[in-house]
């Protein structure tokens, strides 16, 4: 007999006005009890809609129903089929609006916790397995891919899982992407990415960081010179958008990828730390996505007393994940929605001293759907800052488009494909994630790497006559 | 493992290293740079390649101890290696064509000018060097610069050697004689490319500048090496580091320069008591 209960059960947190102080995880995880409880609530129904709304189509219930049954290494293995980051994935996965929104239970309460089960597996698994993944007997062929973050590990993963020679030739320190500068630790603790890394290099997978594909090495001499029959291109974001607005390089204005990888990559929050951050009493962060909120609630836990997240449309609208949001206003970050920076104001020594703002409200629907903002007038008015974060998106990096002949992109800079196989302008080269999206998500980035990883397999053993 | 198979001291302050890193020894170009990190926690430092060799597979940094990072790297003997070695990144100078240059070096940024004029040295170009030093305990690359200039015009700020003065004032000289230079390609401290390009503005002569602003990943994604030329916003990372000189905002470079110094300040005397703690 399911648990009817209407409700998830709830996950167990840091206090919000603990954490703020921080930077260890928020939420702490399921006990086993509390995840066989939850997953009891699932009612194994016949068309498992979950499961379409999954980007890498994890076989969900049939995780859960191990789960409800405590076999939790049974579930393990039933995600790891189908995910190469499950612990990330259940982290970080706007489940609202993939599993969790489609799950029927969400039509009269509140869908089970796909999300929080995902991650107790992956969790559970890491704790109690010791068993190391045997690689695969070689095939004979080999695969570059460009970039380790989540795109990239989960072609490397695939294809290392067939039997493939995977190099990643990352350009950071670290591999991760992502998930190493980007996600901050109270949200994704880096040790659990690594492990996962970890597990990834055990399977055979070779990761060489330092290495910037178009400048130390060519796409082009990756396969004349070192034998690749395929590359898959996923290198990521690139540059930061700024507003164009008056006031933009005054000192205290970041853009939210440098904020973010000084203190997540380069450990700024680290009273020991050796890369720099501004000391910040008042911050705004512009922009309303995960970013947004990454940046804001970083801004908090480095000691800001105040925190403002500046978005042009409202709550309603607010890209970010819902457990983001909800995350950052108990942690006391200000929402200042219907509202747009015009000016950045600075003091007589360059530095930022506050913004002039407007206030908006929504017309018609626009081309992507959602309200437009416009500018209510005479609502000008200042906001008192000293720091200023631009989370506005970035634009694909171009270091690989600008150094690969035939590698085409579109106008936005993003490199064309064939669509779902990531198939470029070019024979053999393959592109998945942010690359080819323009900024996403982790999971949709994942996804991607996925169809490509098939793509590449068929395409290397029709060309040997092995399909 | 990036091994450093020489280490040089060029002058109190200013170190020399020649770092093991074929594939990147293969690749360099005069004007492009690298990401260093001394140790496991180092910060991210960005430094002009000052030289290679694709046969040996080495390339040199040459810097001046100025804050933590600088302190780490300088720790290094020959032997040893640095943690993580990233490049050749950015635009390499563009040289092409080229054929009666002034190449105008100041301090550590002397380190820069000389593969570029070693550059232009081996296309055939004339090349003017001018060089300038805060005295003569500072001069660096005196021999290597004469080696690939035609001339050479060295000054030093308080006239211990060579011409006492500035770099404008030689390269003013040059220029108002019919020197007819075909581009003046500035590496320095910001405050004396603002006045190189004060000096060439007004003839008209097209002016090259390598800037050097603060960067975390190098590789096109921080967004922190920003600067405003032309009115446009720029990346030095991708789109340098080298820039149209009269189009540069040089004041705002200089501002932002000094985002951290403060900071800087306090981790140079940590790194320091650090170091004497290891001597005792």
């Amino acid at each position: 007999m399911p648990n009817m209960d209407p409700k998830k059960c709830p996950m167990p947190s840091q206090e919000p006005n603990v954490r703020n102080k921080n930077f260890q995880e928020v939420a702490l995880g399921y006990t086993a009890e509390m995840a066989v409880t939850e997953a009891q609530r699932c009612l194994q129904c016949k068309n498992h809609p979950c499961r379409s709304g999954c980007p890498v189509d994890i076989d969900i219930p049939g995780f859960i129903a191990h789960v409800a049954n405590g076999e939790f290494e049974q579930a393990y293995q039933v995600i790891a089929q189908s995910s190469a980051l499950p612990a990330v994935c259940g982290r970080v996965c706007p489940q609202e609006n993939q599993c969790e929104g489609k799950c029927i239970r969400g039509i009269k309460g509140e869908p089970v916790g796909i999300g929080r089960l995902e991650r107790f597996v992956a969790d559970w698994y890491r704790e109690n397995v010791h068993t190391k993944p045997q690689a695969p007997a070689p095939n004979g062929h080999k695969v570059a891919v460009i970039g380790a973050g989540p795109s990239g590990l989960t072609v490397a993963g695939d294809l290392a899982k067939m039997g493939y020679k995977v190099t990643v030739y990352e350009a950071l320190h670290v591999a991760g992407g992502v998930l190493m500068y980007g996600i901050p630790e109270f949200r994704l603790p880096k040790d659990i990415v690594q492990h996962e890394i970890e597990g990834l290099k055990e399977l055979g997978v070779d990761i060489e960081c330092n290495m910037v594909i178009g400048k130390v090495l060519t796409i082009d001499e990756l396969f004349n010179d070192y034998g690749f029959e395929a590359v898959y291109v996923a290198s990521g974001a690139g540059l930061p958008r700024f507003m164009g607005i008056p006031g933009e390089s005054l000192n205290g204005v970041y853009s939210a990828n440098e904020y973010l990888t000084r203190v997540n990559l380069m450990k700024a929050y680290r009273p020991d730390a050796r890369t720099p951050i501004q000391q910040s009493k008042a911050v705004a962060v512009v922009g309303g996505g995960n970013v947004a909120m990454d940046a804001a609630r970083c801004a908090k836990r480095l000691g800001a007393e105040t925190v403002y997240i500046v978005y042009r449309r409202g709550m309603a609208e607010l890209p970010a994940r819902k457990e983001e949001v909800e995350h950052a206003e108990e942690e006391g970050i200000i929402f200042k929605t219907l509202t747009n920076p015009v000016e950045v104001l600075g003091d007589e020594n360059g530095w930022v001293r506050g913004m002039t703002c407007v206030e908006m409200e929504l017309g018609e629907p626009d081309e992507s759907g959602r309200r437009r903002p416009v500018v209510k007038p005479g609502s000008e008015f200042e906001l008192d800052v000293d720091t200023m974060i631009m989370a506005l998106g970035t634009s694909p990096n171009p270091l690989i488009r600008s150094t690969t002949p035939g590698l085409d992109a579109d106008r936005h800079g993003c490199l064309i494909t064939n669509g779902p196989d990531g198939l470029t302008t070019r024979p053999m080269v393959y592109a998945g994630g942010d690359a080819v999206t323009g900024a996403a998500t982790v999971i949709l980035a994942m996804g991607a790497g996925k169809e490509a990883a098939k793509a590449i397999d068929k395409a290397i053993k029709e060309k040997h006559g092995e399909a | 493992m990036f091994t450093i198979t020489k280490r040089r001291e060029l002058n109190p302050t200013v170190t020399e290293l020649w770092v093991h890193a074929p594939l990147i020894a293969k690749k360099a170009k005069a004007g492009q740079f690298i990401i260093v990190r001394a140790k496991e926690d180092s910060e991210r430092i960005p430094l002009t390649i000052a030289g290679f060799d694709p046969v040996a597979g080495t390339v040199s940094i040459i810097f001046q101890v100025v804050g933590a990072g600088t302190m780490e790297l300088n720790t290094l003997r020959e032997g040893e290696a640095v943690h993580d070695f990233v490049g050749p990144l950015g635009k390499a100078t563009e040289i092409e064509g080229l054929q009666n240059v002034c190449v105008v070096g100041g301090g550590v940024g002397c380190a820069i000018a000389l593969p570029v004029a070693q550059a232009l040295h081996a296309q055939g170009a004339k090349v003017t060097g001018i060089v300038g030093f805060r005295s003569k305990d500072l001069v660096i690359l005196e021999e290597e610069f004469r080696a690939c200039c035609d001339e050479l015009i060295l000054v030093t700020d308080d006239g211990s050697y060579g011409e006492k003065g500035v770099v404008t004032a030689p390269l003013e000289a040059k220029i108002a004689a019919g020197a007819n230079f075909d581009e003046v390609i500035a590496i320095g401290p910001l405050i004396m490319m603002k006045f190189v390009v004060k000096t060439t503005k007004p003839h008209g002569v097209k002016t090259v500048v390598s800037m050097n602003p603060i960067m975390v990943d190098g590789t096109g994604m921080c967004g922190g090496c920003r600067l405003t030329v032309g009115g446009k916003t720029k990346f030095a990372c991708v789109d340098g580091p080298d820039f149209d000189g009269f189009e540069v905002d040089f004041d705002e470079a200089m501002h932002r320069g000094t985002m951290y110094k403060p900071f800087e300040a306090r981790a140079r005397e940590a790194a320091c008591n650090l170091l004497k703690q290891e001597v005792q």
